[in-house]
């Protein structure tokens, strides 16, 4: 039997009173591409954070390669960080910085790669994801949507990680540009033979990227199955979001007015 | 009656020693951060400039008026009983171990402190710390230690700036208004002027760069909730540091002069 390379068993994350995730089992093998889906602040985000590190599971084992990483210490952190590459919900693009030093940051500060070098690597990987090197010299503030989340997705792989996170890529774009996202994810992601957890509420994207679905509900995976059963997978709150109906199990909070 | 009050007491100590524990948790990572190699020595040189350079206009009015007004206060009351010649040594001792520091610290922290828990802060909500952290890079490093070493290496120089100026504004009033010799003015700033004078106001001055920075990268560091956090960040940021420093003031002072 094979190490998968993310595994997690009963990962639980609490903010106060409120419980985000419950106890989250999932398992992604070395070169799958997982979706999960699930609606607006169910938790999607802590669970990437949670596995990256960047938030502190209350209890629950997350193994990378088959390490523990829950409790590691600042360099040991570090080391494992090495693995990720990430691409944040709003881009979270260093706007201090000129397009090439965001996708350059990387491999200049933390791998000690000497600038010039790496703004050449910061061109390939724009050119990588369809942008040209007029760009490389504005700020992020000065590009569009879809443009900052293609920079944002050049970062995201400028250090050639082994496992890519992407937290709803598509959302805030037109369908277009959405499509073309989801195309370079899926490119950038076969080229580097990474493994990838993905992030939408957009049924569309999760079908283009994803090998496996897994859906969230009330702090809980509440199903977990390839794409092409997605559509006959008999679980009622899975049919409800896929289709995207008011009525039926998920009751969204709505607070009369 | 009396219990609620009694309560709600104890219940500000005990957000007064958590939010202490917090501050004395992140400064201790900030200067374990702050002395350990590698120096992101762009980003240093880029913090001291904005400290420093781009807070000098600011300083410098500051400064020429203070020591205007110094020069023209203390003669409406030296006066009185005929010791108009000790004006010059009045205002240089006056500017360099108290108002120079104090008054360049408080406009830095409305300045700069203001500026860095904005900066800061808009980074954490819209998650470029965490994004310095997936590619490795620690936000101590990165982001508070330049800005702690900048504001302890800068606010000394500026402070020795504004006591020159301020000497100068004292000494424009007092040779062109109170009808000083120009030569007795400065001979009797430079003569009393003891080094420890000029040292302990500069010793205020790092200290309080210190905290000016610190508050700034502190409550950057943790604001959340969007726009209405970052600005919440940037107020809390500017009047705690200020506080902070008048406080600060008073200790270093007794550790200096008193007897
Ligand atoms: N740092 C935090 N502090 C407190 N609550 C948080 C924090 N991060 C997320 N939450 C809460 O956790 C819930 C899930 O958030 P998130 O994972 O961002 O949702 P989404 O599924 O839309 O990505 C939300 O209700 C949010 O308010
Ligand atoms: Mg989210």
């Amino acid at each position: 039997m094979t190490v998968p390379k993310i595994s997690l068993r009963g990962v639980t994350k609490s903010f106060g009173p409120k419980q985000v995730l419950r106890g989250i089992d999932l398992d992604v093998a070395t070169g799958e591409s997982v979706v999960v889906i699930g609606g607006s602040g169910t938790g999607k985000s802590v669970l990437l954070k949670c596995i990256l590190g960047l938030m502190e599971p209350d209890a629950g084992s997350i193994k990378i390669d088959g390490e523990e990483t829950t409790r590691l210490g600042d360099a040991e952190r570090n080391r494992v960080m090495r693995k990720f590459g990430m691409l944040f919900q709003g881009g979270a693009l260093f706007d201090s910085l000129r397009v090439w030093q965001n996708v350059a940051f990387g491999p200049i500060q933390s791998d000690g790669m000497a600038p010039a070098r790496a703004r050449e690597v910061a061109i390939e990987k724009l050119a990588n994801v369809g942008l040209g090197p007029d760009i490389a010299e504005l700020f992020p503030s000065e590009l569009s949507g879809g443009m900052q989340k293609r920079v944002a997705l050049a970062r995201a792989i400028a250090r050639e990680p082994e496992i890519i996170f992407f937290d709803e890529p598509t959302t805030g774009l037109d369908p277009i540009m959405a499509d073309v996202i989801n195309e370079l994810v899926v490119k950038c992601v076969s080229a580097l033979g990474a493994t990838a957890v993905s992030i939408t509420h957009d049924m569309a994207s999760a079908r283009k990227i994803g090998h496996r679905i897994a859906m969230l509900y009330d702090g809980k995976l509440i199903w977990q199955g390839p794409v092409g059963e997605i559509d006959h997978c008999g679980n009622p709150h899975v049919e409800q979001f896929i289709h995207g109906r008011a009525e039926g199990p998920i009751q969204m909070q709505v607070r009369k007015l | 009656m009396t219990i609620p009050v009694i309560t709600q007491l104890g219940r500000m100590v005990l957000a007064l020693m958590a939010t202490i524990g917090a501050v004395s948790a992140f400064a201790g990572r900030a200067v374990q951060q702050t002395v350990r190699p590698p120096y992101f020595k762009a980003q240093i040189a880029r913090q001291m400039l904005e400290i420093g350079y781009y807070s000098l206009p600011v300083v410098g009015l500051t400064a020429i008026f203070t020591g205007m007004v110094l020069a023209l206060q203390s003669y409406t009351g030296f006066a009185r009983f005929s010791a108009e010649s000790a004006i010059p040594n009045v205002v240089v001792v006056s500017l360099t171990r108290e108002l120079g520091p104090v008054l360049a610290g408080l406009m830095v922290a409305g300045r700069v402190g203001a500026a860095m828990a904005a900066e800061i802060g808009t980074m954490r909500v819209t998650e470029q710390i965490d994004a310095l952290k997936t590619l490795s890079t620690d936000p101590f490093k990165y982001l508070v230690a330049p800005r702690l070493i900048a504001g302890v290496v800068t606010l000394p120089m500026l402070v020795l700036i504004a006591d020159i100026i301020g000497v100068l504004g004292g000494y424009l009033v007092g040779v062109y208004k109170l009808d000083f010799n120009d030569a007795t003015y400065l001979r009797n700033t430079i003569e009393f002027l003891q080094f420890q004078d000029v040292f302990s106001g500069l010793v205020k001055a790092a200290v309080f760069g210190f905290l000016i920075t610190l508050m700034g990268c502190y409550h950057g560091y943790t604001s959340r909730g969007g726009a209405q956090g970052v600005g919440l960040a940037t107020t809390n940021a500017v009047v705690s540091a200020s506080i902070l420093i008048l406080t600060a003031n008073y200790f270093i002072t007794e550790a200096f002069f008193a007897r």
